[in-house]
């Protein structure tokens, strides 16, 4: 057992980190072998992101102490971590969307001559050799902001690379990514494994961390829970780790009464998408599954109003149903949960009450003067029902969890009293509680009677809370598949074309 | 988490004292009432009803504006037109009761051109997406044309100006153009407050795009609080015209500068989504406050100038370093949300 005997990379050592009146760490240990993937894994507020800025000097900690090669080192300043081999990928990338590929990759140690002039010759010379580091080939003269966020990630890596970094730290980085991208950033993954690197691997997705990671580290309410060899526990024990208990069925699905029919869409075009037909009953829960830019959210916000309409027809309780913005949807009783909840939902400075009876305000209002206690009544009951704490309804929305924040903007949508609810990607981002909560919130919606779009990249949540699953692909539907007959694997074939090419 | 039946009786929440939240409400009144404190120990004759009331006159004009652009500031705009919507409705009004017209519509004719600028500046902000610091700067420019053009450069005298009570006159003891700022201001109260449109004013400032898709007609909202500025300085502009009995096209000249600066001494951010009508108007008092009592201590003009910078620059520093005391709050409370 040579990877027992010998030194680990990194050590972080009975680590804390107290805010105000929180203990986001409790003395937690972590360790890091050369050419591991060890994935640190945890509900949000777990402290992952809080030990991640730690280990780049972002945030100082109040005790514990950080070995690299079994010496001591002081990380008190992100240039300490760079210094130290430590270099970090994150979702929103530290880059200059302006600036070219390789300027980015130069910024900070710009190649001049002697007086100080820029050496383009070199500076572009310097990017391929970077980029050729970790087997990427792209013209460097491209400004970084036209690649996908998925190739201006592997760019940070190939800087990572190119600084040497022993260290690489990896937080959530195939959120955004498209199948190729994650199948390319996979490679360079193993690539930098197989040099020695040493690779710590955030994420929320427990088929990826099975394919990818030697080791598995759990977090919970910032203490350290546990580490397990990978081959030898299976994913409930790391669920069971991540929320103290066991989760027997993640997914609710009892059994349905499928009514009338709400929505009819026929042959749909607009936004880059169509011709799309379908079709939702009251009690249905409909899934659409398919890549990133397959068109699912086009399509959703077609029928939302929030872009307009080329040509086919929609009929909402057999009437035709047409929605010049938003606010006509929401009249009309058919209400959206956006995608990106901090983006395109909260008003993050607004309060919970706000942000909740935003879309209901004209019920609460004679003349266009509202009725503060009908509406705080009502959004308490919404708070209540979704399991969101009172006291917090006053509070900005800002500062919730990220739980809890969708949380708010679905009750929203159940204020609306629609018939018809579209939810984008409704449980992204959220931990595995409130995820669960809300898996049981919308099974119950269904149950009263209410017609539900869904959007999921999740494959298994899609099935497993869906009553029909529509694959997508380039703007059209591919499939129209029952859940309880379909297989992740049916679905990735008709989602990535392969379904098709098999038949032709 | 306790009990359904709390829901049907909601007693207001209770909150943890936090300087932060204490500062945000009442901050700039410590700082008003400490201001008015020094002035009446140091400037001789401050504290007297007489003098007061005039403060209170000096202050309405520039409250006045500064009330229309809360609504703008709040919605993420600006507006740079009304000192010259100042002047053009001034002109207008006065222009029409020269020629006859009676006192009531020759107000009303003011306003509503000041409301029709404001519709424009509103409608090229909103509908063809340009920049509303652009557009309105272009208006400002092309105002003040117009005001000159109407008056052929020359001001417009009327010493018996049929509507000359509107700038000089009382009402039970009290400046008219106090009675009016106090209306106008009760009004932004409620409208923004207690009204469907306050919120939805909020709501297109904090996050555009999540208004729209929470049903928000973000387009007619944000052409709307330039057309309440642009009426709201056309307003300022008939007082105005009503004190100095004439049309002036060089009225209102800065104006936009002083609202401003009294919004945002007000606490409102200059992003959107943030801020109180009352923060405006305790803004402009402290303005109102500072110009008066410098005179009264023969403070010399050029003086007066550096130290009203210095209060602004303050100011806005106070907000920021609140702003960031807040941050900090709210990412502690972040943490005890995920595990509550």
């Amino acid at each position: 057992m040579t990877a027992e005997t010998q030194q680990p990379l990194l050590q972080l050592r009975s680590i804390s980190k107290r805010f105000g009146a929180t203990q986001a760490l409790d003395r937690v240990s972590f360790d890091l072998r050369a050419g591991e993937i060890h994935a640190l894994m945890g509900e949000n507020g777990a402290g992952k992101s809080t030990l991640m800025k730690i280990l780049a000097g972002n945030i100082a900690r109040d005790a514990g102490e950080i070995l690299i090669d079994g010496r001591s080192v002081d990380i008190s300043h992100p240039a300490d971590a760079r210094a130290n081999g430590i270099a970090i990928i994150h979702q929103e990338i530290n880059t200059v969307p302006d600036m070219t590929i390789a300027e980015n990759l130069a910024l900070g140690v710009e190649p001049t001559s002697q007086f100080g002039v820029l050496n383009r010759k070199r500076m572009h010379e310097d990017a391929e050799a970077k980029l050729a580091l970790i087997g990427l080939r792209l013209d460097p003269r491209l400004p970084l902001g036209s690649l996908s966020i998925g190739m201006q990630q592997m760019v940070e890596i190939a800087r990572a690379a190119s600084e040497n970094a022993r260290i690489l730290v990896l937080d959530e980085p195939t959120a955004a990514l498209s199948r190729a991208e994650t199948e390319e950033l996979y490679r360079i993954i193993a690539d930098a494994k197989d040099r020695g690197v040493g690779l710590i691997y955030i994420s929320h997705r427990m088929e990826e961390v099975w394919r990818l990671a030697d080791r598995v580290t759990v977090f919970r309410d910032g203490k350290y829970v546990g580490t397990r060899e990978r081959a030898e526990i299976e994913p409930a024990d790391v669920v069971r780790m991540m929320v103290g208990r066991d989760i027997q069925d993640l997914y609710s699905h009892s059994s349905r009464e499928v009514g009338q029919t709400v929505l009819e869409v026929n042959e749909l075009c607009g936004n880059g998408i169509g011709p799309v037909s379908f079709t939702i009953a009251a009690g249905e829960i409909v899934c659409f599954a398919g890549l990133i830019g397959s068109g699912r959210t086009e399509m959703a916000r077609l029928i939302f109003g929030a872009e307009r309409r080329d040509a086919g027809e929609v009929a909402l309780h057999g009437k035709p149903y047409s929605a010049a913005a938003p606010k006509r949807a929401i009249a009309q009783g058919v209400m959206m949960v956006p995608e990106s909840r901090k983006e395109q939902a909260l008003f993050l400075d607004h309060s919970v009450e706000n942000n909740v009876a935003i879309s209901s305000l004209d019920r609460f209002a004679s003349a266009g003067v509202l009725k503060s206690r009908p509406i705080r009544r009502a959004v308490l009951e919404q708070m209540d029902f979704l399991r969101l704490r009172q006291s917090a309804i006053a509070l900005p929305s800002r500062s919730l969890s990220g739980g809890n924040q969708q949380k708010a903007v679905l009750a929203r949508a159940l204020l609306t009293e629609s018939e018809l609810l579209i939810l984008d990607e409704p449980t992204r981002g959220v931990d595995i509680g409130a995820k669960r909560e809300i898996y049981e919130l919308i099974d119950e919606l269904v149950g009263q009677g209410k017609a539900i779009l869904m959007i999921s990249s999740d494959l298994p949540e899609a099935i497993g809370t869906s009553d029909r699953i529509l694959v997508m692909r380039n703007g059209r539907i591919k499939a129209d598949l029952r859940s309880s007959e379909t297989s992740e694997e049916e679905v990735m074939s008709y989602a990535t074309g392969t379904a098709e090419e098999e038949q032709s | 988490m306790t009990t359904q039946n709390q829901v049907t009786d909601p007693a207001p929440v209770r909150q943890p004292f936090e300087f932060a939240k204490w500062w945000d409400r009442v901050g700039i009144l410590v700082v008003l009432l400490a201001l008015i404190l020094f002035m009446a120990l140091a400037a001789p004759n401050f504290a007297t009803t007489g003098n007061l009331l005039n403060i209170a006159r000096s202050i309405s004009i520039n409250a006045i504006i500064a009330a229309g652009m809360t609504f703008v500031i709040l919605t993420g705009g600006i507006d740079l037109s009304v000192g010259s919507i100042v002047a053009v409705s001034g002109v207008t009004s006065v222009l029409a009761a020269v020629s006859g017209v009676p006192a009531i519509a020759a107000l009303l004719v003011g306003v509503a051109a000041g409301a029709a600028a404001g519709w424009i500046n509103g409608a090229l902000s909103a509908y063809l997406s340009l920049a509303p610091f652009i557009v309105t700067l272009g208006l400002m420019t092309f105002l003040r044309g117009l005001a000159y053009t109407m008056t052929e450069g020359q001001p417009i005298v009327d010493n018996t100006l049929s509507f000359r009570d509107l700038g000089n006159g009382y009402v039970a003891g009290v400046p008219a153009p106090v009675v009016v700022m106090l209306v106008v201001y009760g009004a932004a109260w409620f409208l923004l407050e207690r009204t469907k449109y306050g919120r939805h004013v909020y709501a297109v400032g904090g996050n555009p795009e999540a208004a729209r898709l929470a049903g928000v007609e973000v387009k007619r909202i944000l052409t709307s609080v330039y057309v309440i500025a642009g009426a709201l300085a056309g307003l300022a502009g008939l007082i105005f015209a009503a004190q100095v009995v004439s049309a002036q096209p060089t009225a209102g000249n800065g104006y936009e500068l002083d609202a401003i600066a009294a919004v945002v001494l007000g606490g409102t951010a200059l992003a959107g989504g943030k801020g109180r009508i009352i923060g405006t108007l305790i803004g402009s008092i402290i303005l109102g406050v500072l110009s008066t009592g410098l005179i009264l201590m023969n403070v010399q003009y050029f003086t007066q100038l550096l130290i009203k910078g210095i209060v602004i620059i303050l100011a806005v520093a106070i907000d920021s370093l609140k702003q960031r005391s807040a941050t900090r709050v709210v990412k502690d409370t972040a943490v005890v949300g995920a595990t509550a």
